[in-house]
């Protein structure tokens, strides 16, 4: 039986208020983390994804994610996480993109990381990688040649 | 039990658990700020990937240990790892040449295995391909950049491509474990991606005007536990606490 759509809805809109512990300005749903809300018999789940094989993040995101539902009286509701198919940063919501934007990452790019890369603070698309690992393991090092600010760029796969 | 696939995925997760737990010890001593995230970024990857792959082996097992027991609470002889796996860092070369051998031939061997019929393994493939393809890219990189630097480091480069040499024939080495997943048709035959290997090393090796040693060395030994002396010590660091508290959790 599916889970009923105002059910789904809700978790979803509950889900979307957690932050991603690393990149707080964007939630879990905007990072394409929520794999799917379902449910089996009437019993609704929640399905997360890793971005990456080792992100420390990833049961932190669990916990968060079971304390807001827990928070909402949704006990009821499990978490699991599942592999298939793989993250990538094309998961990423387009709404994920401007907030990453306006919190100074640059977001993936759809040409992938031999493009140019637009500086996220001035906007110039003068501008070189520093390293190829940055802050967190989804993120590589850059900096602007106009306004001289390095800034993290996400990896694009 | 499957005794073969059991086998084969504990090659798999002790490469790379090993191989990370190596490349942790450079924290805090890498050359640049950049290079020693870089280094811990790649060790996250792997461990990551180990704990998925000896997670999954433990289960074929069926007797109860997950990767943290498989990681934790085995001897050196049990570990299925590669020679080169556990070799110590050396210099930043070293490191470098090490990684470009191993990142090289994972990132095929993942690969083939994101298509394997084993479902299982097959997604976390699929996962780790991703990341090893930035591996091999990040090694590929710095072995021009020091192949084709000042002297010294052409010359640490061209030392460390001879002392890593040693271990390619055990890296690519088919146990009889390995081989009858092999014919089951779940992984390929390790051998299999020799030729490619070479062929991607040797153009990387020529931008960066050195050449891989022709020099042939037939040791293998780690698939079956025949390790050099170093993983024991590696092993001794990485298993104190779990050893001294088996029942600790936090």
């Amino acid at each position: 039986m599916p889970l009923p759509s105002d059910l789904a809805g809700r978790i979803a809109a509950i889900l979307a208020d957690v932050p991603d512990p690393e990149i707080p300005a964007v939630s879990i749903i905007d990072l394409g983390i929520v794999r799917e809300v379902g449910g089996d018999d009437g019993a609704a789940w929640v399905a997360l994804t890793p971005t990456y094989s080792g992100c420390p993040a990833t049961s932190a995101i669990g916990r968060a994610a079971r304390d807001a539902l827990d928070a909402a009286g949704l006990e009821g509701v499990s978490i699991r996480i599942v592999l298939s198919p793989a993250w990538s940063t094309a998961m990423i919501t387009p709404q994920g993109h401007d907030k990453l934007r306006r919190y100074g990452i640059a977001p993936p790019s759809a040409t992938g990381e031999s493009g140019p890369c637009a500086c996220p603070r001035c906007g110039s698309l003068s501008t070189h990688e520093i390293s190829r690992f940055g802050s967190t393991p989804c993120k590589a090092l850059w900096q602007c040649d106009a306004c001289l600010e390095p800034f993290d760029r996400f990896k694009c796969h | 039990m499957d005794h073969s696939l059991f086998r084969a995925l504990t090659q798999l997760g002790d490469d790379s658990l090993i191989l990370g737990q190596r490349l942790c010890e450079w924290c805090g001593h890498a050359p640049t700020i950049e290079v020693d995230l870089g280094l811990s970024n790649l060790a996250l990857d792997l461990i990551g990937q180990a704990t998925l792959l000896l997670d999954y082996a433990g289960e074929v097992e069926g007797g109860g240990r997950d990767a943290d027991a498989l990681a934790f609470h085995r001897n050196a002889e049990q570990f299925a790892n590669c020679l080169l796996a556990e070799q110590p860092n050396g210099d930043f070369a070293r490191t470098v040449v090490r990684h470009l051998f191993f990142a090289t031939y994972a990132s095929a061997l993942y690969e083939a295995l994101a298509a394997s019929p084993d479902a299982r393994l097959a997604e976390i493939a699929a996962k780790a391909v991703k990341e090893l393809r930035y591996h091999a890219d990040f090694a590929a990189d710095w072995a021009e950049r020091l192949g084709d630097g000042t002297e010294e480091s052409r010359a640490r480069m061209a030392e460390a491509l001879d002392w890593h040499w040693r271990f390619v024939n055990d890296l690519f080495h088919d146990d009889r474990d390995w081989a009858a997943c092999a014919a089951r048709g779940l992984v390929p035959l390790r051998q299999s991606l020799r030729y490619g290997f070479e062929r991607d090393v040797s153009a990387i090796l020529e931008r960066a005007g050195l050449a891989l040693p022709r020099k042939v060395w037939p040791i293998v030994g780690g698939r079956s536990g025949q390790h050099s002396e170093h993983l024991s010590v590696l092993l001794a660091t990485m298993q104190v606490l779990p050893r001294a508290h088996p029942e600790a959790v936090w």
